[in-house]
């Protein structure tokens, strides 16, 4: 887990974590809530977590690492997530995947040495139509091909 | 001038929000005023972006629209003029009951959606009494659109007879199988429609809360969702006094976070409560102690989005369409390698290979197509020789196969088959809730062993078939019980893809 960061705010920490009490369930939302506000999930949190909701470190740190979509470091300025399901793979998906990940000299889940980029498997994005398909943040695009990877490489600041 | 252009995701992944941009500046230019409404998809991906302009009335299409058309569909000068798009095979071949609006209204429109018969279902259901409700949906045959195939009206049942202070609607919409995009289309098309069918759903069973839990790689439709149920609130849909009947009902969004598994109903409530999403034992049922222990009902998307219109038209009427057991229609997601992918509603009972060379058209690459993988990551490759079996859901069992949440992708005579059948048992390793070691252990397992044969070693093969057995028996969800499913079905109708390696060694 990553070391303490004194540029995390407690006090947003708290605010986030009350604003989310009165849910059912609020350990998902809180969580989604705390990686949007600071890009990853900080350690700081972890003790006002477990004690507003009553539960363990171990049972805290078990939810976060079952999911991929929750971080405990910051990602690149960009997170690039290519489609690596079989309707994508059925119209070029893993050649593109691996020219990518090639291209940047990453593998899965890598960031870029200028901090642009991570790039992240994802297993389809509804779009399976128009595949190959990827996702740049909120962003999707379809049928890629080296040509618009490239753009949107360039675009990311790879 | 009355312009449409979809905020569908598909169509923004192919360039829509560059297309709105293009007709603003074109009508600068031209000197006319533009009404852009940001409708859903009509399901035709290979048309998208798909804009349509009104003329007299009549909605005509042009697409695939680029930037650089904007001018010439303004003055329908437009060498991509498809006419009018109700006219159009695709579309005049459907019977459109779920996705009747959309593509057609303004998805956030609730004067839209009243206009195109929103809320008469809802209105209908709130004369009648839980019990009743409930024996609509048994008229209707509806089955669980999610994969399972299970009676909705049973289901709705169960909650509806269990007691407790307080139940729950569960719309899942985890929409995690590739090939599939019915549940997004729908929700970024025409979410009022989720929305009315929850709250029939709760009306009916007694359930005054409820919660869609969706996937975050689906960020639009969350979007949409969102602001469908602050508009919902607003006109009095959904809250304490649901459209004035003294009944409640009221609803959250809440977003995934990247586990397929998550897709199957007890892990998903696991993940609602803010735990690992492991698969929970039945039973106890979810209908009976669901979310966090209490009544529950947890249906689909489709599912749920179709109630609506079973309440609109009649339930009898919805259960004339189909075949055998399979009643109503199949939202087809046709994707992959498909010269005509997209989304196509009709009753049960077209066969694949109707679907796969009429309506798709053949393959994108216009090569032979070598199989079509109907149901998702756990469902069976077909091959071309299975391509007269019916779609519904025992006829598809009867050959092979599921049905699943209807989606079908297509692979040209490219497709490795053995590369395929280790991507199922890759994906089943990575997402594994690592409850039952025959599903966590056995996929890597799986994987090692498909390595072999790619290497030459055919003793590996009885290996594989073994080792699917095993998964197959020895798992509590279908994860690990049907990921032999595209395996053996690779193996099975291209032993080919697997001999090669072995030949080429000897
Ligand atoms: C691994 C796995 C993933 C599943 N994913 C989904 C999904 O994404 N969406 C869905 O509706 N059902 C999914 N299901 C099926 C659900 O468990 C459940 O049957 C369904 O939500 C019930 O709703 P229905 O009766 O309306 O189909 C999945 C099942 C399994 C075993
Ligand atoms: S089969 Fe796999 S995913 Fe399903 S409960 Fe067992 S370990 Fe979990
Ligand atoms: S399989 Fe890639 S978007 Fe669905």
């Amino acid at each position: 887990m990553a070391l303490p960061d004194t540029a995390i705010d407690g006090a947003e920490i708290d605010r986030i974590i009350d604003a989310h009490m009165h849910l059912e369930g609020p350990l998902l939302p809180l969580l989604h809530a705390l990686q949007h506000a600071f890009g990853f999930v900080p350690a700081q949190a972890m003790g006002p977590i477990t004690a507003a909701l009553n539960i363990t470190r171990a049972e805290l740190h078990g939810v976060i690492s079952f999911y991929h979509d929750f971080r405990d470091k910051p990602a690149g300025r960009h997170v690039l997530k290519v489609c690596r399901a079989e309707a994508c793979q059925a119209v070029g998906g893993t050649a593109l995947a691996e020219a990518t990940l090639a291209k940047l000299g990453l593998d899965w889940h890598g960031t870029t040495a200028n901090g642009a980029v991570t790039i992240e498997p994802v297993y389809c994005l509804g779009l399976c139509a128009c595949a190959p398909a990827v996702m740049v943040d909120d962003r999707v695009v379809g049928r890629v091909d080296t040509a618009r990877m490239d753009a949107i490489l360039a675009e990311a600041g790879a | 001038m009355k312009v449409y252009v979809p905020m569908d995701s598909a169509a923004k992944a192919l360039g829509a929000e560059d297309v709105v941009r293009a007709l603003r500046d074109a009508a600068a230019q031209q000197g006319v005023t533009l009404d852009i409404v940001r409708n859903g998809s009509r399901g035709m991906i290979w048309l998208e972006p798909l804009v349509e302009v009104e003329i007299d009335g009549v909605r005509h299409g042009f697409g695939p629209a680029a930037p650089d058309d904007a001018a010439a569909i303004l003055d329908n000068s437009s060498a991509k003029a498809l006419g009018p798009v109700e006219d159009l095979d695709w579309m005049k071949r459907q019977t459109r009951l779920t996705f009747a609006r959309v593509g057609v209204i303004d998805p956030l429109s609730m004067d839209d959606y009243r206009a195109h018969g929103g809320l008469a279902g809802l209105r209908r259901a709130l004369a009648m009494t839980g019990q009743d409700i409930v024996d609509q949906v048994k008229t209707s045959g509806l089955r669980g659109r999610g994969g399972a195939g299970f009676p909705t009206g049973i289901k709705w049942q169960t909650v509806h007879d269990a007691g407790g202070p307080q139940k729950y609607i569960v719309c899942n919409a985890d929409e995690g199988d590739s090939g599939t995009f019915a549940d997004r289309m729908i929700m970024e098309g025409d979410p009022f429609t989720l929305i009315e069918g929850m709250a029939i759903a709760g009306i009916g069973v007694g359930a005054t809360r409820g919660y869609v839990y969706l996937r975050s790689e689906y960020p639009d439709a969350i979007r949409v969702m969102n602001a469908a149920v602050e508009i919902a609130r607003k006109a009095g849909v959904l809250g304490a006094d649901v459209l004035g009947s003294g009944r409640a009902y009221d609803m959250e969004i809440r977003v995934g976070a990247g586990a397929y598994v998550c897709g199957e109903e007890t892990s998903l409530l696991n993940s609602l409560e803010g735990k690992r999403g492991v698969v929970r034992a039945k039973p106890p049922l979810p209908a009976l102690e669901g979310f966090l222990g209490r009544p529950t009902v947890v249906n689909n998307v489709i599912s749920l989005a179709t109630v609506p219109v079973i309440f609109e038209r009649g339930a009898q009427h919805y259960a004339d369409f189909g075949t055998g057991r399979s009643r109503g229609t199949a939202t087809l997601q046709i994707a992959g390698n498909v010269a005509r992918g997209g989304l196509f509603e009709t009753a049960f009972g077209i066969s694949l290979g109707e679907v796969v060379n009429d309506l798709g058209g053949g393959s994108a690459s216009g090569r032979p197509v070598k199989a079509v993988q109907v149901g998702g990551p756990l469902g069976a490759y077909m091959p071309v020789s299975s391509f007269d079996a019916p779609l519904g859901y025992e006829e598809m069992d009867k050959a092979g196969g599921l049905i699943g949440h209807a989606g079908l992708v297509v692979f040209d005579d490219s497709a490795d088959m053995l590369g395929m059948a280790r991507f199922a048992m890759e994906f089943c390793a990575v997402e594994s809730c690592g409850k039952c070691t025959p599903c966590r252990i056995g996929a890597v397992r799986g994987v090692e062993t498909i390595d072999r044969i790619r290497r030459g070693d055919g003793a590996a093969i009885p290996i594989l078939t073994d080792l699917c057995e095993t998964m197959k028996d020895g798992s509590l969800c279908a994860l690990g019980g049907l990921t032999p499913m595209p395996v053996m079905s690779a193996l099975t109708h291209f032993p080919d893809d697997f001999a090669t390696q072995k030949e080429a060694a000897e």
